[in-house]
């Protein structure tokens, strides 16, 4: 025989999927919701995003090149671009560059490479640079521009955004809640927040994609946006004056884009079906808690952190159901 | 429509002889009978260099309870007893017989007549069966008349035939249900009657309507057989996931087996064997193998002495590619790579599949980013990217406790990776080392 | 004022209480331990490598105190020298033993065993050894991903990218048999370390007939016999094809070696033959594994065992 041939052991195919696939299906699934930031924040929403993935590229390169000098540069797999576009999601339109790029290196550098890089890292990168942000920066992080200022950057005006009038209901102003825009308006987008949450229906459009695709489940999604509705609904019912209507919290703040793109993170979420529900029903629960008892107005991030956290914890006791454990009909 | 309830991937099923006919393959002009073709004890050779055989001759004792007798599939003089290397890449002992001629044993039924009627016991059918030397034709090769006596304390209530054929590539068993339908339902019956059973299930997979069709027609004319249509998911064929496919029932963690929940399967080849051995007297030395791949010529189907080398069969369907990267024994899910063409055809050999050198390579693997896409697809109900981790890590209580005994090694988890990980080469090491603690343990006792 | 003193108070009244638990504890589920325990633990040179059999060096000074003697008790790793402090402390005799060392018994390198298909699966050799015979014909061979070195904590063994084969540090080897252990072809031996550091052995585990053996590997032993012939002091057998010489009866005269037609023996750290070229340094230390069969000088190859099966 001319050519040797190759051994290996079975299966010898492939169904082709691949890490980079993945990766660049989540940031596609992120498109629209990009789209309607770019409508509604205009110059300060493509820098603040560009620079975020820009940023985060470049510390993963300079990171995996000089530090943990290792021969494969892993930019290209597209783990850092997403972290990058998911980072500057959560950011204000109007962040000064300086801030975003601290962010980025907190995201890549702690969050992510001091763990051994993609795969190894606890908690969602992502979420690591922005409650940095958050907690260090606190003005900036939370004064979020008024729509349709197209031109400008950080000198935009800024408003309240919803889930701050759903605070001061809470502790007591009966009339913030009645200045809430309509539920429809938040689903489409148009109440002042960070870049990437504010459209629902960009960021279900990219679910929606992303289960076509099969690239995540429905479980944690369905799970956490499913657990808020119920327990924000039983709040309101309870007392409609201090807590908004379930609609009104499915759809500001971070909910969504939490709920769709930073809990199903693949490397921190649990590993089965089951865990993932109980991880799901959990963010929610303390999401809303935090919503409405918690010091912050939002609580998507600090919930689905938590629950990163317990993710080791739901892998070791859920285990998915085993074959021939139901013996008979 | 039904299939197993557990994990399952879709493999592109390229299956590209599927229209082939079944042609015959001219006979080798040396055949090798490595004496291991079958799980248990090797063969016992019980011929020596010079001696003279014919088409059926046994050539070598079957050397256990598990294990099989072997048959000549020519005529003519053996060379020697040697070795030669096997599907399993090692060099195993083997019977090398130099053709001459194709004269065959006369107590052999040549005549093509369908024959119905059997009034032989089970017990004889049984017999007749162990000493035709029939083995499980999907892979397995579990010799079949183990199968057929439950150990004490289990009662058979039904056989069900695996004519699913889930490897992509593999058409086989489907043409031999086209063309052999009858023989197979009278196999069939044969074999419910061994086992003391009345209800017989077909299990096809709905990318064979035609055989579906086919074999529901022809069995309307045989009591208590039932052709069960199913999804197309990978891996059907596996015998716990086809009875809880079929009956829905789950076989329990080893080592509980499918007898267990009443349940005996046998491939679809199997059935034709045995209806060959025990209406025809003809023991088993020939099979039905797919040649195929995708650069290949003229991918077929022929029947085939047992002993062919497999580059015979290459030659006939339009001879080895230039680009060939990795001839199969089997198909691509869980066939074995093999290290030359020369490996003969054995009771097990379902198919040869070539693969040009692209198609062959694995990819470079990645780092786990715990998608948890194997676990999905294990239809273990298992998390293979643990087993694989702490396998690597040598863990070995852990794994045994994350039962990696369960695994059926059907490579759903790594075809599926992203990462392009080798979970199943990690896996497969885990459950040598956890097997043979266990099994040291149990010796213990 | 109150404020300092209710601190200093409570957090010394924790700490006090916390005190008396610690100490009832500590008394109460003290789990009484041999003193010599640990002292033999504290001669032993804490590598845990588990050389001796048992798990670790504690492990090992347990079941030394715990027998009472010290017969086939051996720390491979500090030998003689350590195993005669540990019969001080426990005033026992150590027994003897011998320094030996691991030897790799393949010479299948690049040149001497072609390779004839592609391993396309994870580099190790467990894996590999399940899933076929090897790159090369040879079945029964090294098959080069390096479990052996992964194994050794001691950095002794390393693969050498030339030949493909590893080979042993004979200064850092400690002949704790991990690396043996990890072989799924059982080709390490550790073997007696020989007079001088000289020894003779097969450096072959084929078991195929001659004529497939020589087929797959140029230094395969080919189960000739004419060393078995040769060897005055019956210090060869040859089995399965196979020839093995008994180190407790070879005496090292060489003769063996020349008569290989295979150069399948080795005689490791002997001075160079006369007429062989102008050998380096002569008998001197561990001279790399006994991969490639170059004109080094310490190479003595001894020997082997082949018999020509005419087929």
């Amino acid at each position: 025989m001319a050519n040797q041939l190759i051994v290996s052991l079975s299966p010898h195919v492939h169904n082709n999927d691949s890490v980079q696939k993945n990766m660049y299906g989540v940031i596609l699934a992120l498109v629209p919701a990009l789209l309607v930031s770019f409508y509604m924040f205009g110059l300060g929403a493509v820098i603040v995003t560009l620079t975020s993935v820009v940023a985060c590229l470049f510390f993963e390169w300079a990171i995996t090149k000089f530090i943990l000098k290792r021969e494969r540069t892993t930019i290209m797999d597209g783990s850092a671009a997403l972290t990058g576009l998911l980072l500057g999601f959560n950011l204000p339109s109007n962040l000064p560059i300086w801030i975003i790029i601290i962010g980025a290196l907190v995201a890549i550098g702690i969050g992510k490479m001091t763990f051994g890089g993609l795969g190894c890292n606890p908690f969602n990168p992502a979420l690591v640079g922005r409650i940095f942000l958050l907690i260090s920066f606190p003005v900036q992080m939370t004064s979020w521009p008024v729509n349709g200022q197209w031109m400008s950057y950080t000198d935009a005006e800024t408003a309240a955004t919803p889930l701050s009038l759903m605070k001061q209901a809470v502790h007591g102003n009966v009339d913030a809640l009645s200045q809430l825009p309509s539920s429809f308006d938040l689903f489409l987008g148009s109440n002042p927040g960070c870049i990437g949450e504010i459209s629902s229906l960009a960021l279900l459009l990219g679910l929606a994609y992303m289960l076509w695709k099969k690239i995540i489940s429905w479980h944690i999604p369905v799970s956490i946006l499913a657990t808020v509705f119920v327990f924000s609904g039983l709040m309101h019912l309870a007392n409609p004056v201090a807590y908004a209507s379930p609609f009104a919290h499915l759809f500001t703040g971070g909910l969504m884009l939490g709920a769709i793109f930073m809990a199903t993170d693949y490397v921190t979420s649990p590993m089965t079906h089951k865990g993932m529900v109980i991880y799901g029903v959990a963010i929610g629960f303390l999401t809303v808690v935090i919503r409405l008892f918690g010091a912050y107005p939002e609580g998507m991030s600090f919930a689905i952190f938590i629950m990163n956290a317990f993710t080791p914890l739901i892998n070791t006791y859920c285990k998915p159901k085993r074959f021939g454990e139901v013996v008979k009909k | 429509m039904k299939t197993f309830r557990i994990g399952g991937v879709h493999p592109a099923e390229n299956k590209l002889s599927a229209g082939k006919a079944i042609e015959t393959l001219a006979l080798p002009k040396q055949a090798v009978f490595p004496l291991s073709q079958h799980i248990g004890a090797p063969a016992a050779a019980i011929v020596k260099k010079g001696d003279l055989v014919k088409v059926g001759t046994k050539i070598a004792e079957a050397g256990g309870f598990v294990s099989a007798p072997i048959f000549s599939s020519v005529s003519g003089k053996v060379n020697k007893v040697d070795s030669v290397i096997d599907a399993s890449g090692y060099r195993k002992p083997a019977i090398f017989i130099d053709v001459e001629g194709d004269e065959w044993e006369e107590t052999i039924d040549r005549s093509t007549d369908l024959v119905k009627e059997c009034n032989l016991t089970p017990e004889e059918i049984v017999a007749k069966i162990k000493d035709a030397g029939i083995v499980g034709m999907g892979g397995a090769c579990f010799p079949t008349h183990v199968k057929l006596m439950p150990p004490p304390g289990c009662k058979a209530e039904c056989v069900i035939i695996n004519a699913v054929e889930c490897e992509p590539y593999l058409t086989a068993d489907h043409r031999l249900m086209l063309e052999k339908a009858d023989q197979i339902l009278v196999g069939v019956s044969l074999l419910m009657k061994a086992a003391k059973v009345t209800r017989g299930y077909i299990g096809i997979e709905n990318n064979k309507p035609d055989a579906i069709q086919l074999m529901t027609e022809k069995a309307r004319n045989y009591t208590g057989i039932e052709v069960v249509p199913l999804k197309v998911k990978y891996p059907q064929g596996g015998e716990k996931q086809l009875i809880d496919a079929v009956i829905g029932r789950q076989v329990p963690a080893p080592p509980a087996i499918p007898i267990n929940v009443g349940a005996v399967v046998q491939n679809v080849g199997t059935a034709y064997a045995v209806y060959e051995a025990v209406m025809k007297n003809k023991p088993l030395f020939e099979r039905v193998v797919t040649v195929t791949g995708k650069s290949l010529q003229n991918p077929s189907n022929f029947l085939t002495r047992m002993g062919t080398p497999m580059s015979q069969l290459i030659d006939a369907a339009g001879g080895l590619p230039a680009d060939t990267g990795k001839v199969i024994g089997g198909g691509p899910m869980m066939g074995k790579a093999l290290v030359n063409t020369e490996v003969p055809i054995c009771k097990g050999s379902s198919g040869v599949l070539i693969m040009n050198d692209k198609e062959a390579r694995r990819a470079e693997p990645e780092p786990c980013i715990r998608c948890a896409k194997c676990v999905s697809a294990c239809p273990m109900g298992l998390e293979p990217y643990l087993l694989a981790t702490c396998s690597a890590l040598k863990d070995w209580e852990r794994v045994e406790k994350e039962m990696i005994m369960s695994c059926i090694e059907c490579g759903s988890c790594q075809f599926t990776c992203p990462s392009h990980r080798p979970m199943l080469d990690y896996i497969r090491m885990g459950k040598g080392k956890v097997g043979g603690i266990i099994r040291a343990r149990n010796a213990k006792k | 004022m109150d404020l300092i003193l209710i601190a200093v108070v409570s957090l010394g009244a924790i700490g006090l209480i916390a005190a008396i638990i610690l100490y009832v504890a500590s008394k109460k589920f003290a789990v009484y331990e041999d003193p010599r325990i640990a002292q033999v633990a504290e001669v032993l040179p804490q590598a845990n490598c588990g050389g001796c059999g048992y798990p670790g060096c504690s492990g090992f000074a347990a079941a030394c105190v715990k027998a009472g003697s010290l017969e086939g008790k051996l720390c491979p790793v500090g030998g003689q020298p350590t195993m005669e402090k540990v019969a001080g402390i426990l005033g026992l005799e150590a027994a003897a033993s011998e320094p030996k060392v691991a030897v790799v018994r393949c010479n299948g390198t690049c040149a001497n065993r072609p390779r004839v298909t592609q391993y396309d699966g994870v580099r190790s050799c467990v894996i590999a050894n399940s899933t076929y015979g090897g790159e090369t014909g040879c079945t029964f061979g090294c098959l080069g991903c390096g479990d052996c070195v992964a194994a050794c904590k001691f950095d002794a063994i390393r693969m050498n990218p030339e030949t493909g084969l590893p080979e042993v540090d004979e200064e850092k080897c400690t002949a704790c048999g991990a690396c043996s252990k990890a072989c799924p072809r059982a080709i390490i031996e550790i073997r007696p370390k020989g007079k001088n550091n000289r020894r003779v052995y097969v450096q072959c585990v084929n078991k195929d007939k001659g004529v497939i053996a020589r087929k797959a590997c140029a230094a395969a032993c080919i189960g000739c016999g004419k060393c078995v012939k040769t060897c005055p002091f019956e210090a060869i057998t040859l089995a399965a094809n196979l020839a093995y010489i008994d180190p407790a009866k070879c005496k090292s005269c060489r003769k063996c070696e020349m008569e290989c037609p295979q150069n399948a023996i080795i005689a490791k750290n002997f001075p160079p033959r006369k007429p062989k070229p102008e050998g380096e340094a002569a008998a001197k230390p561990a001279a790399p594994k006994p991969s490639a069969p170059k004109a080094e000088a310490p190479k003595a190859e001894a020997p082997k065992t082949e018999a020509p099966k005419a087929e």
